[in-house]
């Protein structure tokens, strides 16, 4: 595979935008890709935009995505949807909370591996193996609640 | 074999200081340099929270001086404060490999100024390697070292916010050259920099830079990646990838041993292409040491000195594209944490018409509304000084009103100083600074400081008490008070010493929202331990 495929994660700080693009650089790393994640991680405030980008291939150089050419948005917060929509390219998937049954997670804060789930369709990697890496980033007590809402948005 | 693994390049570089048998790593925190020592020290490494930049730097040089590899880490502006020793190390060298760290900034991330640090390796005479990515953060910092032991000179290591930050695969390699035993040998004449002996140093510095810029003509510091001959593009950090993505076709030289410049391979590259373009990020500095050099380059117009750069730029740079960059729409802003104890400080700053001398930490986050507090912010330190210059300016009235802000770690940083100026050169209207201790180094993700009673690995240490170091240098008043439990309290103390003509310390104390757990959670491991 030559080309190579750009996703970003956008949101508020606290939100667990970081955490589902570390989860899914893991595990395009692990399944062989070279991988480049990049995000600007500055003032460890809570509450602002956060936005962080995974690109993967054969071959990856610049660790930013060229504005206009993300395949993949994934935004986790509906006032963050317009102020990102001009990094998806013409004809990208814009998944956001609109898309999703927001209202039947258990847990709230599951709501970035609610979309992560979305987003999964997307690929070709088995359920187990993502849920195996959504474990190793999340503390055990998190898991089923973690693992319900990925397999919602997968649905 | 060779480990693969995805790691940001402050991971690369704590990996590779870790297998270089780095003795001690020093520094002090700033965003984007503030991982490595964390990650070294994870590792197993020996690191230390410096009280400032200039303190770190000199105790890596004591540490270069016994022949042990040493590692200094600060962002950009931490610089400016080791530049002291910096520029005088330079004469020295040192026996032991002596390795800088400056992460920058461009498009100020996180930063008051994106100053271009490439400028210092040129003004000091210190080689300066610049990687592109995570696998060059490893490689070259292991280079670094032999680099700075053969030569017996520092090595700077400019880092950017993308290059610290962005994470990409590696080989961790462990084949770094095994760190020489410490060894003290008396050497007066390269250590002691009196005058005889620096004129002479200078003299030695100068052919070392000559024998470094030739080793750089054939060296293994510059990689070519073959193109057409119709581009050539000559590239220094980051911009070598945006450069390959933006223009794949191009022939390309990146150059890893920035300073001093392989200008033979430049030459020699610039010959062979039609146009030769030069792509870096920040000040033109590379662009103009080839024309100096009479070597004819392309280079980026004005408007792309400004912020960070992305492939988009660069192929807008390529193009002489000097269209307005389209203007998006503006994210929402980091503030002050709900709860955070600084809210209550600045709602009675606020409410009190207060003139507000800032510094540099997440407080300076009330220059926003709702609180919209803060009236200055230039360094770290600043604020106790240039509130101590207003004092002295204005009339009485205004003069009164005039506040000093600044935390814990920014007092212990270069505070002191001020608080020194303020016993020796007290204002007629006398002075208050307010000490905003949340009892952790905040803004750049929660590192310790000498105040805290831990060390860097958050291990009892013993603890400097700002209270008593504030006392012992001569000011009238020290209060301690919580204004999130007593706003009250807190209000009256600051009305009443306003009014006077004394010199008043408020130390305003009360534990980082964020930092509480993890707090708690050290001091329950430490009273384990015993």
């Amino acid at each position: 595979m030559e080309k190579v495929i750009n996703v970003t994660a956008a949101g508020l700080g606290g939100q667990g935008v970081l955490k589902i693009t570390d989860i899914l650089a893991e595990m395009l790393f692990e399944a062989g890709y070279d991988v480049k994640k990049s995000e600007v991680h500055g003032m460890s405030q809570r509450g602002g935009s956060v936005s962080s980008e995974v690109r993967f291939g054969k071959q990856v150089f610049s660790p930013m995505v060229p504005e206009g050419e993300s395949d993949y948005l994934v935004v986790l917060d509906e006032t963050q949807v317009e102020v990102n929509r001009y990094k998806l390219r013409d004809g990208g998937v814009l998944i956001a909370p609109a898309d999703v049954p927001v209202d039947q997670l258990a847990n709230k804060k599951a709501l970035n591996i609610l979309l992560l789930g979305a987003l999964s369709r997307h690929f070709d990697f088995p359920e187990e193996q993502w849920l195996a890496h959504i474990h190793r980033h999340l503390p055990a007590k998190l898991h089923a609640d973690n693992d319900a809402a990925f397999r919602l948005g997968r649905a | 074999m060779a480990e693969k693994m995805l790691v940001s390049g402050n991971e690369a570089v704590a990996l590779a200081a870790f297998d270089c048998g780095v003795l001690r790593g020093t520094g002090y925190p700033g965003t984007p340099s503030s991982e490595i020592l964390d990650e070294f020290s994870k590792l197993g490494g020996t690191a230390e929270w410096a009280p400032n930049e200039k303190v770190a730097l000199e105790v890596a040089i004591g540490v270069a001086f016994a022949r042990g590899r040493s590692l200094v880490t600060m962002k950009h502006v931490g610089l400016n404060v080791a530049a002291d020793p910096l520029f005088t190390i330079a004469y020295c060298g040192t026996p032991g490999g002596l390795v800088i760290i400056s992460a920058d900034d461009p498009g100020m991330a996180s930063s008051q100024n994106e100053q271009d640090n490439r400028r210092y390796a040129i003004a000091a005479g210190i080689p300066m390697l610049e990687p592109a990515d995570s696998q060059q953060c490893y490689d070259f910092l292991c280079r670094a070292f032999t680099l700075s032991e053969q030569y017996r000179c520092p090595v700077l290591f400019r880092l950017t916010t993308r290059v610290c930050h962005s994470q990409c695969v590696i080989e961790r390699r462990r084949n770094a050259a095994p760190a020489p035993a410490v060894k003290y040998e008396k050497d007066v004449k390269a250590n002691v920099m009196i005058p005889a002996f620096a004129r002479i140093a200078h003299h030695k510095l100068r052919a070392k830079l000559a024998d470094i810029a030739a080793m750089n003509d054939s060296g293994d510091l510059v990689f070519e990646t073959a193109g057409n001959t119709d581009l050539g593009i000559i590239a220094t950090g980051i911009s070598a990838m945006h450069a390959r993505e933006a223009a794949p076709e191009a022939s390309l030289l990146q150059i890893g041993l920035t300073y001093p410049l392989p200008m033979g391979r430049i030459r020699a590259f610039a010959a062979k292409v039609k146009r030769c373009f030069v792509i870096e990020e920040g000040d033109p500095v590379l662009a103009d040491a080839c024309r100096a050099a009479g070597i004819a380059v392309e280079s980026k117009d004005e408007m792309f000195r400004f912020g960070e750069l992305n492939v988009g730029r660069v192929r807008r740079m390529l193009n002489h594209d000097l269209s307005p960059e389209p203007v998006r729409p503006a994210g929402k802003p980091p503030q002050l944490c709900v709860g955070c104890p600084h809210r209550r400080t600045y709602e009675v700053l606020r409410d009190n018409q207060c003139i507000v001398a800032g510094d540099i930490g997440c407080y300076t986050l009330g220059v926003l509304p709702p609180f919209e507090a803060v009236d200055t912010c230039v360094c770290m330190g600043a604020s106790i000084t240039t509130g101590l210059g207003l004092r002295h300016a204005l009339p009485e009235a205004e003069a009164r009103r005039v506040v000093s802000v600044i935390g814990d770690s920014t007092f212990l940083h270069t505070g002191i100083n001020g608080i020194v100026e303020m016993v020796y050169n007290r204002p007629a209207t006398g002075h208050v600074v307010i000490i905003l201790d949340n009892s952790i180094t905040a803004m750049t993700g929660m590192q310790e400081n000498p105040s805290t009673g831990r060390k860097l690995d958050h291990t009892p240490a013993p603890k400097v008490v700002i209270e008593d170091v504030v006392k012992a240098i001569g000011v009238d008043h020290v209060d301690i008070c919580d204004p999130t439990l007593d706003r009250e309290g807190f209000e009256t103390i600051l009305k009443q010493r306003l009014a006077s003509n004394d010199l008043s310390v408020i130390i305003a104390r009360r534990c980082c929202l964020i930092a509480a757990a993890k707090v708690r959670s050290y001091e329950t491991a430490a009273k384990e331990e015993k």
